[in-house]
């Protein structure tokens, strides 16, 4: 998606661009996603920045990609089940509000006029209409359509060096099955982002965290909004390797109900962990007792890539003159991805820069030893 | 049987058809406490589907080769102690700590009545055999169309006849028997239409004589066929069904050697119902999502790979019948029987009873018997023009009733390329049956006339699951947590039916055919 982005936005900007995959599209992290694109769980910051901007920019996509990509204003709904939990949700929305959030209160008796089917054991929580959801596969693959003829699209070919000149600056990739030559490379790679880093000859400590998702039989719109408990918010910015799980819950378009969320950082390791089932399941029908009878169709675990602060890594890199990087955005890459692409795309023409991009430099961190 | 619940089962089987049965028998009969699951209320598999005894049936091996086979190893278990869990649907094995293995299953007749088990052992036999392919072609989804596997399903456990003229179509050595038991059951059968030829078995004689059996097998069901007057078209394949309602006839097309249909030569036969397949898909998940290795069989689906003594890769974890290869249930017996032994002389230190002369003598039987099988696959391997037969309308995954022509777009204009991203894209394999019905055509959809990668049959979850009884896995409060979801399951009921009136009723689809047992 991140990719698909940077490709768009480059050659809206006029720039021919070559995409490069070892895949399909949408093949990696993209197709594990359940397509959030969100600002309700973020803190003040150069995140939240990145995701106004990007949450307008969708706006505007939406009206350039099919309907089938399924973009849904819907607004997200953060719930607390205590009264302390709900004190630390409203101080959280205020500083989010004098960022640019809308965020508004519920109490817990106006709670079901929002989610009908949600549990009454819950103190109140907090509506953010600025969420949205889109199908992420699928968004991305419009979008490199609608890019146009300026964008060449080479599937199924995996870089396997980078071309450079003689004081080391980038003139293109190499593949198994030739040569690409341009002046700028974008490492858009999401998880692998570290991998093509080194074929640069720099380190950028990109690391995986697993995370599961559950799919449903489908229903109606049981669930209207994206609904989270509070805890979610403390999960996505802690650093621990160690299992931790929030429940997320969400209905689509298409019928499904997509239930999250669980990060551990276990490698590549796809294999079925009964335990974050459990814990996922209990999590949803505790928010949604009435989804205890509906069946889990399948689940699927997805890597998110993962930067030591959190933040992705966007820009140029000081390093090696024409390389770029776009990866690291953890669990919210599908949401800040127009963002990133107008960014990149700025680098690459030369343009003003449309925020302080110094946070996500991908320089940022002390090389390892 | 365990002295008390915590303590694990040496081992537990899952399937409880040819294979899986013999297996058990074969370990309890050693000393083994074993567990054996099903989700069928009685053992038998697909192959000795019979019917309820409710039923009353006088002669139900009226349908039946072997049955005396089948009969001794049910008195076998009834002789035992082994611990007959019917109606429990596996949903996945996982490995716990200390060598056990956990078997998570739901209960009732559809998995739907909630109650979770989990099933420990030490060892695990997977012996949940395969399900029908079948490849899609226009207007498959009328009603009339049936599985050929769930036709022969539905003849053997209700004793009913999809049609009273009924097309036989497809291709592997079930449609033989398939059309002579609806003609011995009074059905009028037109045609049999077999998409290969039966000349490349031809090519291999000594395999042939090595296996009289299965020549004694063909020509019976080719003598009955006769004796029917029933015609099998070789080369041949029903690329169109007619029907507004329901089928009432459908055009049968001769085939070049790459199955693409010969211009001009469809010919439309009469006929009420159309029975379709085209072989069987060794059902692996289970095995897949602890990481077993597969192999790929010559007519291009996923098995797994086996050792000598049908352990899998992982250590623990043996498989027998046709999750290694589709082979008949002859040769699932003889593999469950294999396994037991191997388990037990693992389980008691015993390794000296691995190396038996009856082990060897299974041994000769089973590797005799595989040739036969992978020359039956090959000569019944699909071949790549069948996508001819597809019109951009023709609805290729019928869950979520996606088109060719979507599944085309997807690759050709937004960039898929594979089986994976085409579902992402158009939904294809996100319904009900995940793409057990819809999978072997969109990975040849997706290879564009390439080479077509064996699909990797993943599905960590292998049948749905409520999440009530997910969240309430392993703790104390279980059953009250189950309980509560009983409940909900009402709510849920509610939301469903609420659902298909909103998307208008789905078309009465073909009985999927071969859902196997486990």
């Amino acid at each position: 998606m991140v990719g698909a982005a940077c490709a768009y936005y480059a050659a809206r900007s006029g720039l021919t661009v070559t995409v490069l995959d070892r895949g399909p599209v949408a093949g990696g992290t993209t197709g594990a996603g359940e397509g959030n694109l969100l600002v309700s769980d973020k803190e003040p910051g150069p995140e939240l920045e990145l995701a106004l901007l990007s949450s307008q920019l969708w706006r505007e996509l939406a009206e350039l990609l099919p309907p089938v990509t399924e973009y849904e204003p819907k607004g997200g709904l953060v719930v607390a089940s205590g009264e302390a939990g709900m004190a630390a949700l409203r101080d959280f929305a205020a500083g989010q509000e004098n960022a640019g959030v809308t965020a508004h209160e519920i109490p817990a008796d106006r709670l079901h006029d929002l989610e009908p089917h949600l549990t009454p054991a819950l103190a109140g929580g907090f509506h953010y209409p600025q969420d949205a959801q889109v199908q992420p596969a699928l968004a991305a693959a419009h979008l490199l359509k609608a890019a146009g003829e300026r964008v060449r699209l080479r599937l199924g070919e995996e870089v396997t060096g980078l071309l450079t000149g003689a004081s080391g600056e980038v003139r293109g990739v190499r593949t198994a099955s030739g040569e690409v030559h341009g002046p700028y490379v974008v490492n858009a790679a999401g998880t692998w982002g570290g991998e093509l880093a080194r074929l640069a000859g720099v380190e950028l400590p990109v690391l995986p965290r697993r995370g599961f998702v559950l799919v449903t039989e489908p229903l109606p719109r049981v669930v209207r909004h994206k609904v989270y408990a509070a805890d979610y918010v403390a999960d996505v910015a802690s650093g621990s390797a160690a299992l931790q799980t929030s429940a997320v819950v969400e209905g689509t378009p298409a019928g499904p109900v997509l239930i999250g969320a669980s990060r551990e950082r276990v490698g590549y390791d796809r294999s079925l962990s009964v335990e974050v089932l459990r814990r996922l399941a209990a999590g949803a029908t505790a928010l949604f007792p009435a989804l205890a009878g509906v069946r889990v169709m399948r689940t699927y675990a997805g890597f998110r890539p993962y930067l030591p602060d959190h933040l992705p890594a966007i820009g140029p890199d000081p390093r090696v003159p024409g390389l770029l990087h776009a990866c690291g955005h953890e669990g919210a890459g599908i949401g800040l991805a127009p963002a990133t692409g107008l960014v990149i795309a700025r680098y690459l023409t030369g343009g003003e820069p449309l925020l302080d991009t110094a946070p996500f430099r991908p320089d940022r961190f002390p090389a390892a030893v | 049987m365990p002295t008390s619940a915590s303590e694990p089962y040496d081992l537990a089987v899952i399937g409880a058809g040819p294979a899986g049965l013999s297996g058990a028998v074969t370990a309890s009969e050693s000393g083994l406490s074993v567990a054996l699951l099903d989700t069928s209320g009685q053992v038998g598999g697909q192959f000795y589907r019979h019917p309820a005894p409710a039923l009353g049936a006088v002669r139900p091996e009226a349908l039946h080769h072997d049955w005396s086979a089948f009969t001794e190893l049910c008195r076998r278990q009834r002789a035992s102690d082994i611990a007959h869990l019917a109606g429990h649907h596996v949903w996945a094995v996982t490995r716990e700590g200390g060598g056990v293995w956990a078997v998570h299953a739901v209960t009732g007749a559809d998995g739907d009545g909630e109650r979770p088990v989990c099933v420990r052992a030490r060892a695990v036999l997977l012996a949940t055999g395969a399900y029908e392919r079948q490849l899609p072609f226009p207007a498959w989804t009328l009603p009339g169309v049936v599985g050929a596997g769930g036709a022969q399903a539905m003849l053997k456990s209700g004793l009913a006849l999809p049609g009273r003229r009924v097309v036989v179509a497809g291709s592997g050595p079930l449609l033989l028997a398939v059309a002579s038991s609806l003609a011995a059951a009074g059905a009028r059968v037109p045609a049999v239409v077999e998409a290969s030829g039966y000349l490349r078995y031809a090519r291999h004689p000594r395999v042939l004589a090595a296996n009289p059996h299965k020549l004694a097998e063909a020509a019976t069901h080719g003598a009955a066929l006769l004796r029917h007057g029933v015609r099998v078209r070789t080369r041949s394949a029903v690329i169109q069904v007619h029907g507004t309602e329901r089928v009432e006839a459908v055009t049968v097309a001769r085939l070049d050697p790459s199955w693409r249909p010969v211009q001009g030569s469809g010919r439309r036969i009469e006929c009420d119902a159309l029975a379709v397949g085209h072989g069987l898909v060794p059902q692996i998940e289970l095995a897949t999502t602890v990481g077993c290795a597969t192999r790929r069989t010559a007519d291009g689906t996923t098995a797994l790979a086996l050792d000598d003594l049908q352990e899998t890769s992982v250590s623990g974890l043996w498989a027998a019948g046709e999750t290694g290869g589709v082979g008949g249930a002859q040769l699932a017996q003889i593999e469950g029987e294999l396994a037991g032994t191997a388990i037990t002389a693992r389980l008691l230190g015993r390794p000296r009873l691995a190396r038996s002369g009856r082990v060897d003598e299974l041994c000769h039987h089973r590797d005799r018997m595989r040739v036969f099988a992978d020359v039956m696959a090959a000569a019944h391997a699909a071949g790549p023009g069948w996508a001819h037969w597809l019109t951009d309308d023709t609805d290729v995954c019928r869950c979520e009733e996606v088109t060719a022509g979507r599944v085309r777009e997807a690759i050709d204009d937004l960039g898929a390329r594979d089986a994976r991203t085409v579902k992402l894209l158009t939904r294809a394999g996100m319904g009900w049956c995940q793409g057990r019905m819809c999978g072997a055509a969109v990975a040849c959809l997706a290879a564009g006339g390439g080479a077509v990668p064996p699909p990797d049959e993943r599905r960590p979850l292998a049948v749905p699951v409520p999440l009530g009884v997910l969240g309430a896995l392993g703790s104390p409060q279980g059953a009250a947590v189950a309980a509560e979801g009983a409940e909900a399951v009402v709510v849920a009921e509610g939301l469903r039916a609420a659902e298909a009136t909103e998307r208008g009723a789905v078309p009465d689809a073909a009985d999927p055919a071969g859902k196997a047992d486990g």
